[in-house]
């Protein structure tokens, strides 16, 4: 009870922050929506495999990744607010009062990952106009899911953060680790088409899991196996980085 | 109200040549009454503020005890936490939000339901003086302001213990008159003021007892008084203008002089009970002797020479 009071506490001075300052949407939509408007065209070829017949059949194959891969970097950047926070001394003001440790923790995620869903209804919506169509309750899971993904990539960059505590040496590893870990899920063009040997590389990452999920939801398939296996790949790990997050955190903190 | 009993911690760090231990805190012992504003002394690295994050929980011990508004700081440390406010050097807001804004979060992060905490957050308003600038955003603040919601902030749920880190380094002498006002304020309404300083004037005005620490031992504890006192009563310097030889002769067995030295060639340094009545027998004694003194001058121990004396070396230069 405590721990939800003071999550939603935190929760909304973290929001109430993203609203004063906001062009970090601006920065956050600009790169997606430059993929949107000048790399889904490319597509149209690439994905005849696929099976996409039309224009419409792209985007409904391309903008599921765009979601996952937005989620993904809006999370693994996560970090750095944290530490930040730490920085500027936020925390160990908190610290002294009996707030919980958990809810700082908690309610931060919960603003990034807030801030992630704005990102992707604002993608969704553009992607409207181009033929992108989704029924109701596959894009609602489809947006389920994303909540969890974007849940997990928080948790996994707040761990990174607070084992290494530098925002330096942060921006570089982040990098490091990103880049193949968002290919290698498929996110730019579907794992369908790639060799067999990147295929089965791809079973260990989990984000390909959950790209073959969403996308698999996007082309209205709501009963595909790979939507409960990639849910459940996620929900099992995002439960248990963020887990790990709130305990290295608390130790870190108490 | 705090009572601390060999407090210690030591800090590893990597060297090249493998890790070496280095004792921040080392045994401290000292007991603060209730409302009083209790100052702790030292220069940078003495250990002050490892001492002071212990006391505020934020910092495990290593060892030792210390109960804090009678409760254990090592066996409950979330219990203190009620009893406390903290204020560190500098920061703990956020550039974006209002005072008011913050000061209703810190209420709401100590438990009070919302309306309480509002409340609270224009009550600390206008006891800090900050009204006017209440909605404004916290990184608009000048230094003072910023100081003094700084404090606002560790006060608003009313603990019986304030820690403040260093409450007026930084600022110009003017937000230093202010805040040590806003301090005694708090003293008034009952609150025991605990806070470092590396100011002797900080230490001799504003405390009402301090201990001085150096390498995390404290080296000396009283009131100021006390302990400027303790070292030598007051101090006579004699300007003679010329050899010192006649009027060493003159003084040296005197019972009111305590201790002599020269001072230079031409001048005596004379340790003294008590320095206004010493004067007047001094320049008697000197004129009955035929010697000629040029000036004469009134020289009381400061902090800085109890600081001095206990460790060998100057607050001012380290």
């Amino acid at each position: 009870m405590k721990l939800l009071r003071d999550t939603w506490l935190l929760f909304q001075r973290q929001i109430l922050l993203m609203w004063r300052t906001p062009m970090w949407l601006f920065f956050a939509i600009a790169q997606p929506v430059t993929y949107l408007f000048l790399f889904t065209p490319f597509l149209q070829k690439a994905l005849v495999p696929m099976g996409a017949a039309s224009m419409k059949d792209v985007y409904n194959i391309y903008v599921p990744g765009l979601l996952v891969v937005m989620c993904f970097y809006t999370g693994l950047f996560a970090g750095f607010g944290l530490l930040a926070e730490v920085r500027m001394g936020i925390l160990e003001r908190a610290r002294v009062t009996p707030v919980s440790r958990s809810a700082l923790l908690l309610g931060r995620a919960a603003r990034d990952v807030a801030s992630m869903l704005v990102q992707c209804a604002l993608i969704t919506v553009m992607s409207f106009p181009f033929g992108l169509t989704v029924p109701l309750p596959n894009l609602l899971f489809a947006y389920v899911l994303l909540t969890v993904i974007g849940l997990m990539a928080t948790a996994i960059s707040y761990d990174i953060a607070l084992t290494i505590k530098n925002e330096g040496a942060l921006g570089s590893l982040l990098n490091t680790i990103g880049q193949p870990i968002a290919l290698l899920a498929g996110v730019l063009l579907p794992l369908a088409i790639a060799p067999v040997w990147i295929q089965k590389l791809a079973l260990l990452n989990p984000f390909s899991w959950a790209t073959n999920s969403v996308r698999a939801l996007f082309w209205g398939s709501l009963s595909d196996p790979v939507v409960w296996q990639g849910t459940a790949v996620v929900t099992v790990l995002a439960v248990i980085t963020v887990i790990l997050s709130t305990r290295l955190y608390s130790r870190n903190v108490s | 109200m705090i009572e601390i009993k060999e407090l210690r911690k030591s800090y590893r760090s990597k060297r090249r040549n493998g890790t070496t231990t280095v004792d921040a805190v080392n045994g401290v012992d000292l007991s603060v009454a209730e409302g009083e504003i209790f100052g702790f002394l030292g220069p940078n690295g003495a250990g002050k503020t490892t001492t002071l994050r212990m006391l505020a929980t934020l910092l495990a011990p290593d060892s030792g005890q210390a109960r804090i508004a009678g409760v254990d700081l090592l066996a409950d440390p979330a219990g203190v936490r009620r009893h406390i406010g903290y204020v560190a050097q500098g920061g703990g807001t956020w550039d974006e939000v209002t005072a008011r804004e913050e000061l209703v979060l810190q209420g709401r992060m100590h438990g009070l339901a919302k309306a309480e905490a509002q409340q609270r957050a224009a009550e600390a308003l206008a006891a800090f003086q900050l009204d006017e600038y209440g909605d404004r955003w916290c990184k608009t603040y000048s230094g003072g302001q910023r100081r003094r919601l700084d404090i606002a902030l560790g006060v608003v749920h009313r603990p019986k213990v304030l820690f403040l880190d260093e409450p007026t380094a930084g600022l110009d002498p003017q937000s230093r008159a202010h805040m040590w006002e806003e301090v005694r304020r708090l003293r008034a309404e009952g609150m025991t003021v605990f806070l470092t300083t590396h100011y002797l004037d900080e230490a001799d005005s504003l405390c009402d007892r301090i201990a001085i620490i150096d390498h995390g031992r404290i080296v000396a504890e009283g009131t100021p008084d006390q302990l400027k006192q303790q070292i030598s009563g007051n101090v006579v310097v004699v300007g003679l203008g010329g050899p010192t030889a006649q009027a060493e002769t003159l003084l040296k067995d005197k019972p009111y002089v305590l201790k002599l030295e020269t001072e230079g060639e031409d001048a005596l340094r004379l340790y003294v009970d008590a320095g206004e009545t010493a004067i007047p027998q001094v320049m008697r004694e000197l004129t009955d002797g035929g010697v000629a003194l040029s000036t004469i001058a009134l020289h009381r121990p400061s902090l800085d020479d109890v600081f001095l004396t206990k460790t060998g070396r100057s607050l001012r230069e380290s």
